[in-house]
């Protein structure tokens, strides 16, 4: 990491508040996603995180790997933790009770604990205007019970619950549009980004801290191990998925969408798809099927989006 | 001398809350705990209760929001009935195991289907394990004393556990009663700011809610079953110093004209009120029945319970929920565990009445009386273990 440059997003580059020792698989990008994300929150964050992956690897008490405050509740239900300690800290800061303080408050989830399971609950807190910052890291899976599809997972996605076979091309709908669901909240900021970009994650971050409401980030988070990959190659998977058009980095500021990285010309998916195993079943005729629609999804978002 | 006010106990119960100096609710309506959460939000909306109101949108989110705040260290009360506590019941073991001192007002409701808004214990009984304190109320004057002093014990260091004020819908939540209310200076002596132990803060932070192995889940649950067990001797100071102060003294287990009666009743909440009528109107008979109505139920007061029925020949378990498969009710269950636990050697009966809101009467238990003094109570229904009031074939 090029510390100098990262001074521009955070107080202290060198601070960490996702630690060594956590128990993540060698290569994962969601914990990669969240220290760095957490670089540019800041130490006065509060994380309210669901039951996932990165819950599981970073609390076995008596242990922990947050140098934040953190809490974890229950799977679906970080965005409501968030609302009820954001409206605890707040009312006690102006009762008098605590010191008056910036303090951000940071929902995190994973896909399934966002898309699936915690969508009612994001919606509320969306709703209600809370200022805070929620995070999904979307490994494209429930990873943490051991790879089951979730509706985040992408169209023919191998997982132990979307398993090709005779009958099945694995997972048979395509990934659901989260950032637009929660762009149609009319929430003052909504981006995607990935580690693989680094400095395109921390400018996001950074806004998303400055928004007085809620602001949603959805991060892709490559994950060696459910996707069947070489540990060593996270970084690049997540390059690929940007530049195939799987992934693309964009934002959306008071309504006003921006495509913050054009990978154009787009690589073919083929490029991505291939080397993964979760996709490795897949026909040609699937395959140009994906193609399809990641060209036509790619052109929408641009016609949306103004390019820069 | 004292002043009454003629007041709906929910409005009565929310009014407590107030008192209570409550910092944040998250709340979701549902029959009948509604006119709880509604009078909250007007007392927040017009100034008079400096507090964060969370609309949610459910009450699985009130709970989890409710954990947040209680968390980040701010005093928290919610309130729900029936499916809402049902929908809450992931959540609800969460913050007892989290030991976040949340009070709820629970108005108890019959559970779906056939959906029934009105009042029964089915919804508290499937939540009995949850790890709360439970509480129970016969009338409105329990439910606004309760409310407060639940904030005292659950807040208190030795305790630090969620407590659940019972009230039975309708027949208690909706009526119209004589209350005297404590003054704000009398609860802000009895009842002092939340004082937490550990908050969500980044001046100095806390990890909470980590996931517990095999090598410590065995002991995060003795400690937790610890301080339940325990916390009994903190509700009955805080009970204690709660009638010294108020004047009005509660014990964990209350006991009415049990002396010369040999057949007893035992019973949660406002139903104790009809059985004391009962009660009454067979003495004016000659007859003796007495009644022994536990305002405490988690922990399960196995000792005073015993003591209460000490060597009586004939207990009558009532209740309002049905079994479910069980042999018996739960409360029936509970005694009968106290009695080989403590060697209690009369005879139990068992009946389930007032489901769904079905009315009960006084004269019901008066005939129940009769029943069981002619001897022939052993004998259950369709050869059932339990009896039901009322049920028509
Ligand atoms: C109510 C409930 N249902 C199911 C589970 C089991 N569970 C725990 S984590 C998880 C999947 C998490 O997947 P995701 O949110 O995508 O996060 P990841 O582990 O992939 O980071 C599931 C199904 C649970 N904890 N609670
Ligand atoms: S399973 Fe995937 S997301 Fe979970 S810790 Fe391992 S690499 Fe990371």
């Amino acid at each position: 990491m090029r510390l100098k440059s990262l001074q521009l997003y955070t107080e202290d580059p060198a601070e960490e508040f996702a630690v060594s020792g956590h128990r993540a698989c060698q290569g994962c990008a969601e914990i990669l996603a969240l220290r760095l994300a957490l670089k540019v929150f800041g130490k006065d964050t509060i994380l309210c995180m669901a039951t996932g992956c990165m819950e599981i690897i970073s609390t076995p008490l008596p242990t922990t790997a947050w140098t934040l405050p953190w809490i974890h509740v229950a799977f679906e239900n970080a965005a409501s933790v968030a609302s009820g300690v954001e409206a605890g800290i707040k009312i006690l800061m102006d009762k008098g009770k605590i010191a008056k303080k910036d303090i951000h408050v940071v929902a995190i989830a994973g896909d399934g604990g966002t898309s699936d399971i915690g969508l009612q609950a994001l919606s509320g807190a969306l709703e209600r205007g809370h200022k805070f910052t929620y995070i999904c890291v979307d490994n494209e899976a429930y990873m943490n019970t051991g790879i089951q599809r979730s509706s985040s997972t992408p169209y023919g996605a191998m997982t132990t619950t979307s398993p090709p076979g005779k009958k099945s091309i694995g997972q048979a709908t395509w990934k659901k549009n989260m950032p637009e669901i929660v762009a149609a909240h009319n929430v003052p900021y909504v981006a995607t980004a990935c580690p693989s970009y680094p400095f395109d994650l921390f400018a996001k971050v950074k806004k998303a801290k400055m928004v007085q409401g809620p602001s949603y980030l959805h991060v892709l988070s490559v994950c060696p191990t459910g996707w069947r990959i070489p540990s060593n190659q996270a970084i690049e998977y997540g390059k690929l998925a940007v530049r195939t058009g799987m992934f693309p980095l964009y934002e959306i500021e008071d309504g006003i969408c921006r495509v913050t990285y054009s990978p154009e010309p787009l690589r073919p998916v083929t490029e991505y798809l291939k080397g993964q195993g979760r996709y490795r079943h897949l026909t040609e005729e699937s395959t140009s099927l994906i193609q399809e629609r990641i060209t036509s999804e790619w052109e929408q978002l641009k016609y949306r989006c103004t390019v820069k | 001398m004292k002043v009454l006010k003629g007041i709906e106990v929910s409005i009565a119960a929310a009014d407590a809350a107030k008192l209570a100096r409550v910092e944040v609710i998250a709340a979701y309506p549902i029959t009948p705990q509604t006119h709880i959460v509604e009078h909250l939000a007007e007392l927040v909306a017009n100034g008079e209760l400096d507090a964060s109101y969370i609309n949610v949108e459910s009450e699985h989110s009130a709970m989890s929001a409710c954990c947040g705040s209680s968390a980040a260290g701010a005093r928290t009360f919610t309130s729900t009935s029936s499916q809402g506590m049902e929908l809450m019941h992931e959540i609800l073991f969460i913050a007892s195991a989290m030991r976040l001192p949340i009070v709820m007002a629970a108005v108890n409701r019959a559970l779906s289907a056939p959906l029934s808004i009105w009042g029964d214990h089915g919804d508290v009984m499937a939540s009995r394990d949850t790890g709360w304190i439970m509480l129970f109320c016969e009338n409105g004057q329990e439910v606004v004393d309760s409310t407060i002093l639940a904030f005292r014990i659950a807040e208190d260091r030795r305790v630090l556990l969620p407590v659940m004020v019972n009230l039975d819908g309708f027949s208690l939540s909706h009526v119209i009663e004589p209350i005297d209310f404590p003054t704000q200076k009398e609860v802000d002596e009895f009842l002092p700011a939340y004082d937490p132990l550990y908050t969500l803060h980044p001046d100095k932070p806390v990890t909470m809610g980590a996931y517990g192995m095999p090598e410590i889940y065995t002991e995060a649950k003795y400690a937790q079953e610890t301080a339940l067990v325990n916390s009994k001797v903190v509700i009955k100071e805080v009970l204690a110093e709660y009638g010294k102060k108020f004047g009005r003294n509660y014990n964990i287990v209350e006991s009415y004209n049990t002396e010369n009666a040999d057949v007893v009743f035992v019973a949660l909440g406002a139903i104790g009120e009809n059985i004391k009528t009962a009660i009454d109107t067979l003495k004016e008979q000659g007859k003796e029945a007495g009644l022994v109505s536990l305002r405490l139920f988690r922990p399960f007061p196995v000792d005073e319970v015993a003591s209460a029925l000490g060597n009586k020949k004939r207990v009558v378990v009532i209740e309002r929920v049905m079994p479910a498969g069980a042999p018996n009710g739960p409360l029936f269950q509970e005694l009968s565990a106290v009695a080989l636990a403590r060697g209690f050697k009369g005879e139990l009966t068992n009946y389930i009445v007032g489901l769904g809101g079905r009315d009960v009467l006084p004269q019901d238990f008066e005939a129940v009386f009769e029943e069981i003094s002619s001897g022939n109570p052993a004998i259950p229904h369709d050869g059932k273990n339990f009896r039901v009031i009322g049920v028509r074939a």
